[in-house]
């Protein structure tokens, strides 16, 4: 056998051209040069996450020296500071005024303002989302194979296999709307290209719990027998046990051009009062006494996306905001009328929810029991965040 | 999780489907259109049970090339032409991919279609992906190519670069104004559907023939996910179009965003493509090569046309328009020319052209010596300091350019300048089809239909305007184009890194101030704006003036 060339292939010639790191020495060629240097970190050398996150949103008041070229009908434009009513130090500082000779006035003391001090402390950009999400996923697909190949399914009761089919099944409603509705919707809102990422990231937490939800729910439907999978569609809607939850959800995406009180309100005060309350002190307990080991796994891996992760970005967010050297008061006050407003919203919820208590055979911890663990949580987190627990909380 | 086919997993996540019954959402973004008819099925039917290990295995190829790129020292075969205007183009991509993130919500309001609300959240999260893989192939780029400068301060510059706007409207166009306009029109059926594909396959394509195989890594990998995008633009395009109301909106849409996407992309990328090369095999495509493919056979042959039978108004005069203003006009090649005139404002290094370049233009576009080569000589010439300025300031036949006042890209097609009195203020327009975009479309009007929702051209729109009257070292010093000796610019008008022959602040003191073309054609006369226009429109090709001979 002969090998023939084409004559009439025509392919672009490597060139060496030694432009690597380190060939030549001139201004700019050295090891401090091979650093962004339009940004401060927030320790004392710049991180990954910091890199591929910081200053890539603009600000007028740093580098942004034209200006933004569009702008909303009302006049508003870029990312606007007033679209909540928290502030950072700094915010009220006129933007610099630049016209006809003005020269571009760029930031002199990196950063103008407050809100660029925030960093998600889970430092989350594309490689990470990717990793952690589909790591859950592997996991929640084999712990799930596993139980089915077992068919450990067979061991539910009647009772728990009417309870998952309707009220785990509704869970995955308020993931949904949270993921699209709220922080989906708000990662246009916010300040700095590090809230709007964390947002995003809480999104697709929420986003990926429900569609694991509603995918445990099909495989349900397809291995345990008289498992009724539109079940959760009928107690999502009529239940009047669900009605509370669901109301304080849509209310949630219905606040009033407010990105930090939907994140405040779902976040630290729905989640750890309604949220952890379902999830951990309800489903998680009462599982286990009722043959069920496969759905707190997949509840878990939930839960493990607000304990470990969205709850953190969010303490360091309003944190920042309550120890603020200019707002901090301001800031306190608002979030105490946030306070207010929706801690008896979820406690009128969580007592609607109180006679899923009684329905497994296996009975999880008394709700009284129940919900003072959330509330011990709840009154925690606001502690740590320099928040009074509002009077609602004891009542 | 069982093995569910992707339809009945597709199908079951369909339930999550919410219908208020308590509150409804905020409205944060409105819009002019309306859907009250024809609600569409999600075309992705992706679920992200999939979606998170299919894009964990996307990075693992990307992160695992980068790591060889490495190791292989790549960077020993890269040119660093072709590096080089990646200091402008990395500095740009991660803001438009970030802001098509932010833009999807936009479309949860305006689209009543929760179904579609599926496609969007995944969408965004593959936007996120997309800016932080691209910030991060430049974060490689610096620490492993041989010049750093540019892009170590390269979000500085990028938002305070003399051309900087005409990349920020690939951005902010996709989060302001009406809802629609921005995030489906102008995003996904014009510039994700359209110009994605000279962006993200052309470009990388040529990357690779200069030695950088990390581009197209990267690159390709973010393609794959726009393939996604565009059928979300479909389907929301057919829902629009499904109400009658909205066909005079999509008219008008349609031609701001082909228009503007033309003199954005094409003045970006064709410049990357076809003056940061090193190939000059003639049988390489050029960009006008590439883009008949791409844009005018793919787009608006095999997407646009058939939409026209459901009642699709194509703007088949301005995509005419635009390929002749690249093969007969010489846009891109304007544009390189603007580029390597204003080298001093900018932050990356811009390399002349040599005989073999001039060989390659002419066999691709003839007559491109005639119209080009003298300057290009010109710009060689006086690429080393030598007791002269830079080009900008030398008498090399070639007028500066006023900008157009909606693509903020000068008016290089001199016969194509306009004028027009807008809010109060001239303003000069490269085009016709810019003019209507700033006095007529982006307006709270619309041929007497109110369009409340319909956003605004704002801003300082002309870059010169913040400096006149400026020292020219001043003004880079302002920028920060400036090494880490304090005095060597970051930006050169040639490759050669020995310090002695690079530019540095001195030179640039000896200048003369920077003028506002739009500031001095507010002070005119009546009767001297007729005059300027007279003789702008008589100007060119390759900027000469109007009297020129040659």
């Amino acid at each position: 056998m002969t090998t023939t060339e084409n004559s009439a292939r025509s392919v672009p010639k490597p060139t060496f051209t030694d432009a690597e790191a380190g060939a030549k020495e001139f201004p700019d060629s050295g090891p401090s040069a091979r650093r962004y240097n339009y940004y401060k970190p927030a320790k004392r050398k710049q991180t990954h996450y910091e890199d591929v996150t910081v200053e890539v949103q603009p600000d007028p008041r740093h580098y942004l020296t034209q200006g933004w070229i569009y702008g909303f009908a009302d006049g508003s434009r870029g990312y606007p500071l007033n679209w909540t009513k928290l502030k950072a130090w700094g915010v009220d500082e006129p933007e610099p005024e630049r016209g006809p000779g003005s020269g571009g006035k760029p930031v002199q003391d990196w950063p103008a303002h407050g809100w660029h001090d925030f960093r998600d402390p889970n430092e989350e950009w594309e490689l990470t989302m990717y990793r952690y999400n589909a790591n859950v996923e592997r996991q929640i697909g084999q712990n799930v194979e596993n139980a089915r190949n077992a068919k450990a399914f067979d061991q539910w009761t009647q009772n728990w296999v009417r309870f998952v089919e309707r009220h785990v099944g509704a869970w995955m409603h308020i993931e949904h709307i949270f993921g699209l509705y709220v922080f989906a919707a708000c990662n246009r809102s916010g300040p700095t290209n590090m809230h709007n990422t964390a947002m995003a990231v809480n999104s697709e937490h929420k986003i990926r719990f429900a569609q694991d939800l509603a995918l445990y729910n099909l495989t349900l439907t397809e291995e345990v027998e008289g498992f009724d999978g539109a079940a959760h569609l009928d107690a999502w809607n009529n239940d009047a046990e669900w009605q509370g939850v669901r109301k304080v959800a849509e209310a949630l995406t219905a606040v009033d051009d407010d990105w930090g009180e939907m994140i405040f309100g779902t976040n630290i005060v729905f989640e750890p009062l309604l949220g952890e309350l379902f999830r951990s002190n309800l489903v998680q307990q009462a599982a286990p006494g009722n043959g069920d080991y496969v759905t707190p796994t997949v509840m878990g891996a939930g839960e493990y996306d607000f304990a470990q992760r969205d709850l953190r970005w969010t303490q360091a967010c309003m944190g920042l905001l309550t120890q603020d050297r200019e707002f901090a008061d301001h800031n306190k006050q608002l979030m105490q009328g946030w306070l207010s407003h929706w801690v008896p919203q979820c406690l009128e919820a969580a007592r609607q929810l109180q006679p899923l208590w009684s329905q497994p055979d296996a009975k999880p911890p008394r709700f009284e029991d129940s919900l003072d663990r959330a509330k011990n949580r709840f009154a925690g987190i606001l502690a740590d965040l320099g928040l009074d627990a509002p009077k609602e909380l004891s009542q | 999780m069982s093995r569910q086919s992707l339809a009945k997993a597709h199908q079951k996540i369909q339930e999550l489907s919410w219908e208020p019954q308590y509150h409804e959402p905020y409205m944060k973004y409105g819009t002019d259109y309306t859907f009250r008819k024809a609600a569409k099925k999600d075309p992705l039917k992706q679920v992200l049970r999939s979606y998170f290990p299919m894009q964990e295995e996307k990075d693992n190829r990307v992160y695992g090339a980068s790591d060889g790129a490495i190791r292989g020292n790549m960077f020993r075969q890269v040119q660093e032409r072709w590096l080089e205007w990646q200091k402008l183009f990395l500095s740009i991509i991660p803001l438009p991919e970030i802001s098509a993130a932010r833009s999807m919500p936009m479309l949860f309001q305006a689209v009543p279609n929760p179904e579609l609300h599926n496609g969007q959240a995944i969408q965004m999260i593959d936007e996120v992906r997309h800016s932080t893989i691209q910030q991060n192939l430049k974060r490689l780029y610096m620490n492993n190519y041989i010049d750093p400068a540019g892009f170590n301060n390269t979000l500085r510059n990028f938002h305070s670069d003399y051309c900087g706007t005409i990349g920020r409207q690939f951005a902010e166009g996709f989060i302001t104004g009406d809802a629609i306009t921005a995030a489906s029109i102008y995003l996904t059926i014009v510039a994700e559907t359209a110009f994605t594909n000279t962006l993200f396959v052309a470009m990388p394509g040529e990357a690779a023939a200069n030695g950088d195989y990390l581009l197209p890594t990267v690159f390709h990998s973010v393609q794959s996910d726009e393939s996604r995008h565009i059928s979300n633009g479909y389907a929301t395009l057919l829902m629009a179009l499904s109400d009658e109301d909205n066909r005079q909106l999509l008219e008008r849409d349609l031609r701001y965003a082909w228009w503007n996407n033309h003199r954005v992309v094409d003045a970006a990328i064709g410049t990357f493509i076809e003056y940061g090369t090193k190939d000059r095999r003639k049988d390489r495509e050029s960009y006008a090569e590439m883009w008949r493919r791409w844009i005018y056979d793919d787009y608006y042959r095999a997407y646009l046309l058939p939409l026209e039978k459901y009642g699709l108004v194509i703007p088949h005069d301005l995509i005419e328009e635009s390929w002749n203003q690249i093969w007969n006009k010489g846009y891109v090649h304007e544009v390189a020319q603007f580029f390597a005139t204003g080298w001093v404002a900018n932050y990356w290094r811009i390399d002349g052209m040599t005989d073999e370049d001039f060989e390659w233009f002419e066999y691709k576009y003839p007559g491109w010596y005639d119209r080009y080569g003298k300057w290009w000589e010109n710009y060689n010439r006086l690429s080393r300091p030598n007791g002269h300025h830079a080009i900008v300031a030398e008498d090399v036949d070639y007028v500066y350019p006023h900008r157009c006042w909606t693509c903020m890209v000068p008016c290089l097609v001199r016969e194509d300048m306009v004028v027009d009195k807008v809010d109060g203020q001239w303003r000069t327009y490269c085009h016709e089809a810019c003019r209507w975009t700033d006095a007529v479309a982006f307006r709270p009007t619309y041929e007497g239909r109110d369009t409340p929702n319909m956003g605004k051209l704002v801003g300082h729109r002309e870059w010169e305007t913040l400096y006149h009257g400026w020292n020219w070292a001043d003004v880079i010093q302002d920028m920060g184009f400036v090494r880490d000796d304090g005095k060597t610019l970051t930006a050169q008008p040639h490759l050669d890194l020995d310090p002695k022959k690079m530019w540095t602040l001195d030179h640039m003191r000896r200048m003369p101030h920077v003028a506002s073309p739009n500031v001095i054609l507010n002070e005119m006369s009546d009767s001297e704006r007729e005059a300027f226009v007279a003789d702008y429109n008589a100007q060119g090709p390759a900027g000469r003036p109007a009297n020129a001979t040659s």
